[in-house]
């Protein structure tokens, strides 16, 4: 392990901490928006020199703007060691784009990790804002300030027809993704999360699990985001997803109230199970934590489970990740030892304080 | 380059062939390769209902031959082509969408079922939109005032358009 990671820890980010509005169910909100340079060539084609040149702009404008943009770092990925940027990912902060080709990108990263934005990723820049619970306006409120900051002193590729101009057709126009992550365990155990999501689909919104494909949702934890970027504003797209969201929101809600209605004993007994197996077990794949991780959290939701706090999903569905879990162990870690660690790190969150 | 089959016009189709996975290029000027199409498609037709079912039931089948046109149309500013865009599904840089422009309706209208921005106008890099924009606006606005005879408030209006033509910023204040 380099040196510069040892007696780094892996922190928590804003969207980490805090529940946010709707936060048993919304656990977070994140917007981004693509934006490019003009006559510049896409990251995926320019030279390094020319990356480069991006680079430098980029780092000069953020050093203009400090008094805006507030305490932030600009990283640059070939000084940051592998692991430390696998932490990145796992937090959500950079894409895992931006680690496959790390070089000359870079990455703003405001101190509460609230706000980052991705140079020479897909698009030239790819400013983000990530939240707590849901809060998509105020996301991208955040977002729309620092493009604001931005464009007074970048010369952005758009065009009155296509608007910002992006890499890919499916980003043009708006160059806005927000998405919301949602915890959907009542309707997964009372089967309706098929039918829902595949309303969510028909309204021309994207649904995805978080981990993994196939047909099953580990951890019941859903990403849902907006598929349109051209021909809708800004606003419509936000209110759209937020009014579905909010509709999710309230079935969620009543799958919840039903199952303690009509089968408390049944659903406190299973919660408490996954309570009992996360606090006593020695080995845990991260797969399975997830899965009892959500049960748990359900529990707490419902007032099954006292004493621990209703956070403990969104703050250990990152940390038991493995590069977190090697970045707080402070050496590498094969699978075996992972899955120990992994086991100790949530004892150790869960048990008795 | 030179059409490969006269000689004599300059080559802009580019015909790929790809037989039994081989893949093989003639240049071509249009007229040529317009022939050379028909008659292709003449010796061994390479399409017919029969041939689409037992593509559709069997999908395992090779392609016996398959003619993919290409045209020259090139991005000066990144040397992306139209048919390199539509293989890999991204543009090189920002002049692509202006050098494909003619063909990007369709596209976006099946991604997006639009084909007009009609969220933010960036300060700086919307200028120009902004300012036409605001022109137009007021041109309607003058047009109602003249049917209106209000003539005073339309001078007004109009010395307002003209600023903002000659000037551009000045008559924003
Ligand atoms: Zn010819
Ligand atoms: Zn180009």
């Amino acid at each position: 392990m380099p040196n510069d990671d040892k007696g780094m820890r892996c922190g928590s980010s804003k969207w980490m901490e805090g529940k946010g509005p709707d936060g048993e169910i919304v656990l977070s909100s994140r917007v981004r928006l693509a934006r490019n340079i003009m006559g510049m060539p896409f990251p995926y084609l320019a030279s390094d020199s020319q990356t480069e040149t991006i680079n430098k702009q980029v780092e000069q404008v953020s050093i203009n703007l400090a008094d805006e943009l507030g305490d932030i770092k600009f990283l640059r990925m070939n000084n940051v060691s592998p692991l430390h940027r696998q932490v990145l990912v796992e937090k959500h902060l950079i894409s895992p784009l931006l680690v496959k080709e790390p070089h000359n990108s870079a990455v703003i990263l405001r101190n509460d990790q609230a706000v980052s934005v991705m140079v020479n990723e897909e698009d030239h820049l790819r400013i983000q804002c990530l939240l707590p619970g849901l809060q998509l306006e105020e996301a991208f409120a955040e977002a729309n300030r620092w493009d604001d900051l931005f464009e007074k002193e970048l010369d952005y590729a758009y065009d009155e027809q296509w608007g910002f101009l992006t890499v890919c057709p499916t980003n043009v126009g708006t160059g806005l993704r927000a998405s919301v992550m949602v915890h959907l365990p009542a309707l997964t155990l009372t089967k309706q999360i098929n039918r829902v999501l595949s309303a969510i689909a028909q309204v021309g919104l994207a649904v995805r699990g978080l981990y993994g494909e196939g047909s099953e949702i580990i951890g019941n934890l859903v990403q849902i985001s907006n598929q349109v970027t051209l021909g809708q504003s800004e606003n419509e797209i936000i209110r759209n997803l937020y009014g579905v969201t909010r509709q999710i929101v309230e079935q969620e809600s009543s799958a919840r109230q039903v199952l303690l209605n009509e089968g408390r004993d049944r659903l406190s007994d299973r919660v408490n199970r996954a309570f009992g197996v996360l606090t006593h077990a020695r080995l845990m794949s991260s797969q399975e934590a997830l899965q009892l991780l959500s049960d748990v959290r359900l529990g707490i939701d419902s007032g099954l489970i006292g004493d621990v706090s209703g956070n403990v999903l969104k703050e250990l569905m990152v940390l038991l990740r493995p590069a977190c879990l090697q970045m707080e162990a402070g050496r590498e870690l094969d699978g075996m030892e992972r899955d120990r660690e992994r086991a100790c790190l949530i004892r150790k969150s869960l048990g008795p304080k | 380059m030179l059409c490969q089959a006269c000689q004599k016009n300059p080559a802009t189709v580019h015909l790929t062939h790809i037989i039994n996975y081989e893949q093989s290029v003639q240049h071509l000027c249009e007229q040529c390769a317009r022939e050379k199409g028909e008659f292709d498609f003449g010796a061994s037709p390479p399409f017919s209902i029969q041939n689409l079912l037992t593509g559709l039931m069997n999908m395992e089948a090779p392609l016996k031959e398959q003619l993919v046109y290409q045209d020259k149309l090139q991005c000066e500013g990144c040397g992306l082509t139209y048919a390199q865009f539509g293989q890999i599904g991204r543009f090189g840089c920002s002049e692509c969408y202006t050098v494909f422009s003619n063909r990007l309706l369709p596209l976006m209208r099946r991604i997006h079922g639009s084909a007009q921005h009609v969220g933010k106008i960036p300060a700086r890099a919307g200028g120009v939109v902004r300012l036409r924009r605001s022109i137009d606006e007021l041109r309607r606005q003058l047009k109602e005032l003249v049917s209106r005879e209000e003539f005073e408030e339309a001078a007004v209006i109009r010395d307002k358009i003209r600023s903002l033509e000659e000037g551009g910023e000045k008559g924003d204040a």
